[in-house]
């Protein structure tokens, strides 16, 4: 067990293995991707209330849900690296960051054309909303903080704290809907009791999710790949795998 | 099913697909960013094993 964790931490391992597991995630990932679009776009019936608009939900929510958890992930890499002084695991945080903005960036944006037919306004400054804007902006502050530093090292520890301490802003979003009065509606899927929504729009929305995250589990194998060849350029095996 | 009515998007057509462009937009974006990053890891590491 340990051998092989040892195993996995080491780059040339960690290389070459990710790279066999790119497609493994990425092919998947696009055919539910697709089978999702075409599920909720088409099949699945029109909303009493807002029409057609709510299919934005669609890719809406997995978004939003992308952009929590890559920074879990994000967070708890960072963590493993401060702790145990693992290379990889900071390497693997700073891949998150521009995958987990652009999930941001995406919830913010079709939450954006959402809200203007549904509450009449393209954003307003309730608790959901800004708190996302935060996510949005740690990620930039994130990588602005790493890209300010020429030692590796330092901006692993640098931004590794940033990452932990910006960890608390994620259940703030998550509760944000019950805690204060939004606009935004609460949770109608990630909720204990019966989902409040009917099965025929839950399946392409479990869909999408699944194919969202398994396209994050390629993203970050290639991002991670490129980040190991940047660190390790001088490294020994990277010459003998040639 | 009626084209134009599935295009229509029962009058939301401008939302719903700004929202769906914009997502296979930043989708294959990330995609591109992914490999070229990997791509340009491969090519220095390459130059570099040359010399």
């Amino acid at each position: 067990m340990w051998l092989w964790l040892h195993k996995l931490g080491s780059p040339p391992h960690a290389y070459r293995l990710l790279g066999k597991m790119a497609p493994w995630f990425g092919w998947p990932a696009l055919v539910l991707i697709l089978v999702a679009t075409y599920w909720g776009l088409v099949e699945a019936p029109r909303d009493y209330q807002q029409g057609d608009a709510f299919r934005i939900l669609y890719i809406h929510a997995p978004s939003a849900w992308m952009s929590m958890f890559t920074y879990v992930v994000m967070a708890v890499a960072a963590a493993i690296g401060m702790i145990w002084r693992i290379k990889l695991a900071h390497a693997a945080a700073a891949s998150c960051a521009p995958i987990g903005a652009s999930f941001t960036f995406l919830a913010l944006a079709t939450g954006a054309i959402w809200g203007k037919p549904m509450w009449g306004t393209w954003w307003v400054w309730d608790a959901r909303l800004t708190s996302e804007l935060i996510l949005l902006f740690l990620y930039l502050g994130y990588m602005a903080l790493r890209s300010s530093f020429d030692d590796p090292q330092r901006a692993d520890r640098a931004s590794a704290v940033l990452a932990i301490v910006g960890v608390i802003n994620v259940p703030i979003i998550h509760y944000s809907v019950e805690w204060w009065t939004t606009l935004h509606q609460p949770a109608s899927v990630t909720k204990f009791d019966k989902p409040s929504i009917a099965l025929e729009m839950l399946y392409p929305l479990f869909i999408m999710m699944i194919g969202f995250q398994l396209y994050f589990g390629w993203a970050i194998s290639r991002r991670l790949r490129g980040e190991i060849l940047r660190r390790e350029r001088n490294a020994k095996w990277l010459k003998e795998s040639r | 099913m009626d084209m134009q009515e599935f295009l229509r998007m029962g009058g939301y057509a401008g939302y719903v697909w700004t929202a769906y462009g914009l997502t296979a937009l930043v989708l294959v974006w990330n995609w591109w960013a992914a490999r070229r990053s990997e791509a340009e890891q491969v090519l220095s590491a390459q130059r570099r094993s040359a010399d």
